[in-house]
């Protein structure tokens, strides 16, 4: 069999690279960062963990940015934000974050983000892979009114799973109080950080932002506690899929847009076809026309009947033996939780939850129950 | 009964006429968790460096290929009910498949156990 080996000169480090390798981590490289894809336990028990108690992810490879008013009033940096995104920005209050996208002019998806709101400013979380075409991005678009600061000096931990809350609440009891989406500055074992409760594996969690120098520090005390395991990227992948989550570049990239992503719950009334502030985003013809009539194809979740994983690329076809391709697999791989594979792809809208496609896979035609996401329930503390 | 290994990392243990093949422990341990096995058809008749099985860990796929020539004599069916047994057993129990040896001199350019170790060191 072929292994793959990986060439790791020019790689980027986050703060924790140096913690992740003592660990015993498996370093590969991704979006141009050395990062663990998993640690001695493997893919399958770091899964099992999470869901069970707590996982700790270095996620420092993400990008993060303070938008900050130059009026001093964070509604300035709402609206200015609001010109490149379909989210209601202005209607996150202090303390609260939101899940958005920024389009470009055909409406496909040029990364999806987070946003916060700090009172005095919004604070962003972009993917790793985006981060220097996000913020040029921004640059281009909202520097009359903004400034646009990049924080690369700070680090960035997500602790997810049942146990999360019990675990960080030794650092900084203040999280007890957080709901879902609740964001802000908090000071964590007497460390400056910004949480949010929010993550990417379908469990209640936290993001956690600290400076890098301290980085090593955070993580050494939240692993010190009995209930939690260094997850790497393996089961961070998998995780996210059983939650139906969508990962930028695969699932969703610029040439689809975010109704066609199944993303339509993001994008609030105030910006839709009647709203207050209707429209003014990138794509906003044709993200609007496809809310009111909707979209030719559609991200749905997929669940192979057999045991065989189908990945991302797999044709997709309407029966056993047509030639017609009728879309493709974006995501998939084995869920751990679930103990099956599962998968994400575009079809036709027509085809409804419930219908039988196949995917070919090594010269053979596979069936796939076209389902409902997530796979596994999300456990978010609203 | 010798152990034979590719430079690809499986081992091919030869008993009189049939060779029986599986994947390295050093393979397993690259792998990670097993989750599904594709083996061949008993019946099929493979070509030394041919795709003749999948093997599938949460990260990704990889073909195990036919080390040597020959005909499959039998496929090790508790593979397809417990794929896990790859990581556990990936010398023993794990077997993939026996194949009816087509021709001798293709076992020359196997490894021996120490070769093997040399090129996974």
């Amino acid at each position: 069999m072929m292994l793959a080996r990986d060439d790791r000169s020019e790689l980027k480090r986050t703060p924790l690279h140096a913690l992740h390798v003592a660990s015993g981590g498996k370093m590969v490289p991704f979006a141009g960062y050395d990062m663990p894809v998993q640690y001695a336990s493997g893919v399958l028990r770091e899964h099992l963990h999470t869901r069970s108690h707590a996982g700790l992810f270095d996620v420092s490879h993400m990008g993060q940015i303070a938008l900050r008013p130059k009026s001093g009033r964070v509604e300035d940096a709402a609206l200015a934000l609001e010109q490149l995104v379909p989210q209601d920005i202005l209607a996150v209050a202090p303390g609260r974050q939101r899940y958005a996208q920024f389009t470009n002019g055909a409406g496909g998806i040029l990364d999806d983000l987070m946003v916060a709101n700090f009172g005095s400013h919004l604070f962003l979380v972009v993917n790793a892979a985006c981060k220097a075409e996000d913020e040029a991005h921004l640059r281009a678009n909202l520097s009359e009114t903004c400034v646009i600061e990049p924080l690369p000096d700070r680090a960035l931990i997500a602790l997810q799973g049942p146990k999360a809350e019990s675990v960080l609440a030794k650092l900084c009891a203040d999280v007890a109080l957080m709901r879902f989406m609740d964001a802000g500055p908090r000071s964590v074992d007497r460390l400056d950080c910004f949480v949010s409760r929010s993550g990417y594996t379908g469990e209640d969690g936290f993001e956690i932002s600290v400076p890098a120098e301290h980085a090593e520090r955070l993580a050494k005390a939240l692993l010190g506690n009995g209930d939690v395991l260094p997850i790497g990227l393996g089961a961070r992948d998998s995780l996210r899929l059983e939650a139906g989550l969508c990962l930028y570049g695969h699932d969703i990239d610029a040439t689809t847009t975010p109704v066609e992503g199944a993303l339509e719950w993001s994008i609030q009334k105030s910006r839709r076809h009647g709203g207050a502030r209707a429209g003014g985003f990138p794509g906003a013809d044709q993200i609007l026309s496809q809310l009111e009539s909707g979209a030719a194809r559609r991200r749905v979740g997929l669940r192979p009947e057999g045991r065989a994983p189908v990945r991302e690329g797999a044709p997709l076809f309407p029966d056993a033996a047509s030639s017609e391709q009728i879309g493709k697999v974006t995501s998939g791989g084995f869920g751990p939780s679930i103990n099956a594979p599962v998968a994400m792809g575009y079809l036709p809208s027509s085809h409804a939850i419930g219908g039988l496609v196949f995917a070919e896979l090594r010269g053979q035609r596979l069936p796939l129950r076209v389902a409902a996401t997530p796979f596994v329930p999300n456990t978010y503390k609203r | 009964m010798t152990t034979l290994f590719t430079s690809d990392h499986e081992w091919v243990r030869i008993e009189g006429d049939v060779a029986t093949i599986g994947v390295t422990d050093y393979a397993q341990s690259q792998l990670g968790d097993v989750v599904f096995v594709e083996l061949p058809k008993v019946g099929r008749s493979l070509k030394k460096a041919e795709a003749a099985a999948v093997v599938e860990s949460v990260k990704a796929a990889s073909d195990v290929y036919a080390p040597i020539s020959g005909e499959v004599a039998e496929v090790n069916d508790a593979l397809s009910a417990e794929p896990a047994l790859v990581n556990s057993d990936a010398a023993g129990k794990a077997w993939f498949f026996k194949l009816k040896i087509a021709d001798r001199s293709e076992l020359d350019g196997l490894m021996d156990e120490a070769a093997y170790k040399a090129h996974t060191a």
